[in-house]
């Protein structure tokens, strides 16, 4: 965006600095206008998050009174490495989620992205039709692959005669799922990479044609190291977004059998029944301690772009 | 990278039209095959809520022919959709209207002024958004169990299994990320606007609402697009803090039309067009500002 103020206000005679002018009533409203929303986002995200950190050293089961319950050290962390099943498959499939999504929907996305930044007639027409599955919500595309994917009635089984129930087999449901949700990750890189893509300069690639370099080594030497921030906020999304992964599994069975998650973990522990807060909470810290590895990077790149 | 890429050899810009001619059919070839491939998993769910279940148990679903709109009908009262889309649209427009006036007047403070804390507080908004949302729920959870509210506010008697717990979690969770994003924005408007505006008398809040919020439309319109869509596509928020059947959104709509043993699919692709109409709505017409929404937080606009 171009500024066009900024070359006329120096030729300017120089003005009271803009706080100085404020009046006791513009102050208070300066205030209150961003110290109501700072309160909200405090109390009602960052509040529960650290509460949910102190819990996970409590036997608090939730329904006695807070006054009443302990602090018990790591025992929620040793219980729930050492004595809950579920445990290790769910960051395993957290895991390989990771591990698929990024060699996998994000490197396409990234490829698809590059190949629509060319000159291609209908360019746009393809963008639109990867960017489709990005409105619909995951929990959605589980119901929608279903009639791909059901045993009796889906249509894999129907075209090559098998019996397989790909949502329900716990040796294959991860990848069934992965592949309905990595069909919507894909547009979403596709998405913020094309945006990236096209604020580069085009004169640095008009120069590295001049100089005979090839397309690809072009990509890799000179657009490449120009997009490192796009390239961070790709990284980090596909990690949280590997992380938070939910709803598609929560809405096949629930993350059982097969398609145990950290997030659905914590889910289970915590609505319903069974109110394991303290263990819950262990859960929930876990997956607390790998965002915030990745909420930092994202930061320290977000900050330094705001000097 | 597949041979579309490497097969490029372009050495002089003159040799440029001849030379790329392969590469152009198997580039064209290979995003027609994704496209088509892409596009199918809606076209499938589409193309069999048009057709009857007993036409398609009988010939297969890989077949052609008994067309008939019956499932929509079907789909509609059985999945309740009438009730479930008012409660979608009572979760949905309060929490994007609360949501983008918290954000818009934060980063018009945090865009316009400078204190000690400006950057402190911009990372408390910015990072609250990429929190798993499970990082919250224990807490939360709880605490809307605990409020006790009168019962002609709540059939409960707490927060909990109501509208509104729903709604401020959405908007304290958003409000974050589109303060980011407005901040961004506001500051690439010039001052001398709101000087201006000082100067002929104006206070900090009409210089707001008057002069910076008018010439934000833009980015209010794309994040308003962005919101509308994922506060209508949450489901973890109210599978979190409802209880009760009929208070639910839409997507709950579509667990109803499953059964426990038997599931119509051609019922359910119908039940999933309904619950997609919505946001193919924003996709189709208003695209332009959704994938403007999406690129502004992530990429400075």
């Amino acid at each position: 965006m171009t500024r066009p103020g900024r070359t006329e206000r120096k030729t300017r005679a120089p003005r009271p600095k803009h706080a100085r002018t404020l009046s006791t009533m513009d102050k208070l409203t300066v205030v209150l206008m961003v110290v109501v929303p700072a309160l909200i986002v405090t109390g009602l995200v960052w509040v529960p998050a650290i509460s949910t950190v102190v819990l996970s050293f409590t036997d608090w089961n939730g329904i006695g009174n807070i006054s009443d319950m302990n602090f018990i050290g790591g025992q929620n962390y040793v219980d729930v490495t050492s004595n809950y099943p579920p445990f290790g498959p769910a960051m395993e499939h957290n895991l390989i989620w990771l591990v698929v999504f990024f060699f996998g929907p994000t490197l396409l996305g990234i490829f698809l992205a590059v190949l629509l930044d060319r000159e291609i007639r209908g360019s746009r027409i393809y963008q639109s039709i990867f960017f489709l599955p990005v409105v619909l919500s995951l929990a959605l595309i589980g119901f929608v692959w279903q009639l791909i994917y059901s045993r009796d009635q889906g249509l894999l089984n129907a075209v090559f005669g098998g019996q397989t129930d790909w949502f329900g087999d716990p040796d294959i449901n991860l990848w069934a799922v992965l592949v309905a949700a990595g069909w919507r990750h894909t547009g979403y890189i596709m998405l913020l990479y094309l945006a990236g893509l096209k604020a580069v300069d085009p004169a640095l690639r008009e120069a590295a044609a001049v100089d005979g370099a090839t397309e690809v080594r072009t990509f890799f030497q000179v657009i490449w190291p120009v997009m490192r921030p796009v390239n961070i906020v790709v990284l980090v999304i596909t990690v949280i977004e590997s992380l938070r992964a939910f709803d598609i599994v929560w809405v096949i069975n629930k993350g059982r059998n097969g398609l145990e998650l950290i997030s659905t973990l914590v889910t289970q522990n915590v609505i319903g029944e069974a109110s394991r807060v303290g263990f819950g909470s262990a859960l929930a810290t876990i997956m607390i301690a790998i965002s915030t590895v990745f909420i930092v990077i994202y930061l320290i790149q977000v900050m330094r772009e705001q000097r | 990278m597949t041979a579309a890429v490497q097969e490029t050899p372009v050495r002089t810009p003159v040799r440029r039209p001849q030379r790329r001619r392969p590469a152009r059919v198997v580039l064209t070839v290979f995003l027609t095959v994704m496209a088509v491939g892409w596009v199918f998993p809606v076209a499938w769910a589409f193309y069999n809520s048009l057709r009857d279940y007993d036409f398609t148990s009988t010939h297969g679903y890989f077949s052609f022919g008994g067309f008939t709109l019956d499932n929509y009908v079907d789909a509609w009262t059985r999945g309740n959709f009438g009730q479930t889309f008012y409660n979608s649209m009572v979760i949905t427009v309060p929490s994007v209207v609360i949501t983008l006036l918290l954000a818009s007047s934060a980063a018009y403070v945090l865009a316009r002024y400078t204190f000690k804390f400006n950057l402190a507080l911009l990372a408390l908004f910015t990072a609250a958004n990429l929190l798993p949302q499970q990082a919250l729920l224990v807490p939360l959870f709880r605490m809307f169990l605990n409020i006790e509210v009168p019962f002609w506010f709540s059939d409960s008697g707490s927060l909990y299994d109501t509208y509104y717990a729903v709604i401020a979690v959405n908007i304290a969770f958003q409000t974050g990320f589109c303060t980011f994003v407005l901040s961004n924005y506001m500051k690439t408007i010039p001052k001398e606007m709101t000087e201006a505006a000082l100067v002929d008398g104006a206070g900090v809040f009409r210089q707001f609402w008057q002069v910076v919020l008018p010439l934000c439309r833009p980015a209010l319109a794309a994040l308003a697009t962005l919101q509308i869509t994922w506060v209508y596509n949450d489901f973890f928020w109210a599978v979190a803090f409802m209880r009760t059947g009929d208070k639910f959104p839409v997507t709950s709509s579509l667990q109803n039309l499953r059964g426990q043993f038997f599931t119509d699919y051609n019922l359910l692709s119908a039940g999933s067009v309904i619950v997609a109409i919505p946001t193919l709505v924003i996709f189709f017409l208003l695209q332009r500002h959704l994938r403007a929404g999406l690129t502004l937080g992530a990429t400075k606009g």
